[in-house]
């Protein structure tokens, strides 16, 4: 009962912050809705007993993959309001689809029954146990394909971003341990009174 | 609370990410964000699913969209700002140089 309570508690709010995510005029509301409804996800998810995946969705979702959206709306430096002229003409279509799309999937939906099986975790093994001792002999494989994709798009990322600079004084090793004395040092006899000179 | 609100809720969600490509169609990280939106509709289905059918591969299965869907956000938001660079405009309709 209290769970069921909870469930349309949660739920509510994450479509909420989804409408708000769609339609909100500033684009750092946006980012914030979207943290919103990932959080409410979350606590979802522990409904659903998955704690681990409710964890990962705080850590991965709201501090890393939400952050870098905010930190992007914030760099640049794009006049929003001239990116929402033309919405009104994109409305009817987008009800369209939506209605369309939502009506198959709850013609599909509709069709399946719920089997009444409490809960993946066998007793005595917590969740994170389960998904480590299935993941790590079932799913190694693309567990590590995974951690591959990620690389890529570490690299990725540096290398789009990155952008060489003009004019700037850069040190460059190689030719530094290149250097040899005679480029380096000279002795000079300096005349009394005189200074140095080249 | 039942297999079936679970999936109801994922049709929702997932039904207003696609609504938030219609509506945003110029603004290229509104589109983002509604991709995300997208995938969390995929992974309430998956964790919902792994749940009422005891079987912990739904979860396995979302991790991997967890991944996917960060490396995916990291390399958009970074072809982004490489043509914000270039172009001043996030403008999905100027997007449209390899047209030819």
């Amino acid at each position: 009962m209290v769970t069921d309570l909870l469930f349309y508690l949660f739920s509510a709010i994450t479509v909420m912050a989804a409408v708000g995510v769609v339609t909100s005029r500033n684009q750092v509301h946006s980012v914030l809705f979207l943290i919103l409804a990932f959080f409410n996800t979350a606590a979802l998810f522990i409904l659903l007993q998955a704690e681990l995946l409710a964890a990962l969705l705080v850590i991965v979702y709201m501090g890393a993959v939400a952050v870098l959206f905010l930190f992007v709306v914030m760099m640049l430096d794009v006049s929003f309001e001239e990116l929402r002229k033309g919405m009104i003409q994109h409305l009817p279509l987008g009800i369209f689809v939506g209605v369309v799309i939502l009506a198959e999937l709850v013609v599909i939906f509709s069709g399946i029954h719920t089997p009444h099986a409490a809960g993946a975790a066998a007793a005595g093994i917590s969740n994170s146990q389960l998904i480590g001792q299935v993941m790590f002999t079932q799913y190694l494989l693309p567990f590590e394909i995974a951690s591959f994709i990620l690389l890529v798009a570490l690299i990725g990322a540096v290398v789009l971003t990155h952008r060489r600079r003009k004019g700037v004084k850069r040190q460059n090793i190689s030719e530094q341990l290149a250097r040899t004395r005679e480029q380096s040092v000279a002795l000079v006899k300096v005349a009394s009174g005189q200074g140095a000179q080249q | 609370m039942s297999l079936s609100h679970f999936l109801y809720l994922s049709a929702i969600l997932f039904t207003l990410g696609i609504f938030g490509i219609f509506l945003n169609r110029r603004n290229m990280i509104i589109i983002l964000m509604s991709i995300e939106l997208i995938l969390l509709a995929v992974n309430i289905n998956f964790v919902a699913f792994s749940h009422y059918m005891g079987d912990v591969t739904g979860q396995i299965f979302t991790f991997f969209v967890l991944a996917v869907a960060a490396a995916e956000a990291a390399i958009g938001l970074a072809i982004l700002v490489a043509f914000f660079r270039n172009r001043s405009t996030i403008d999905v309709e100027e997007i449209d140089t390899l047209k030819g």
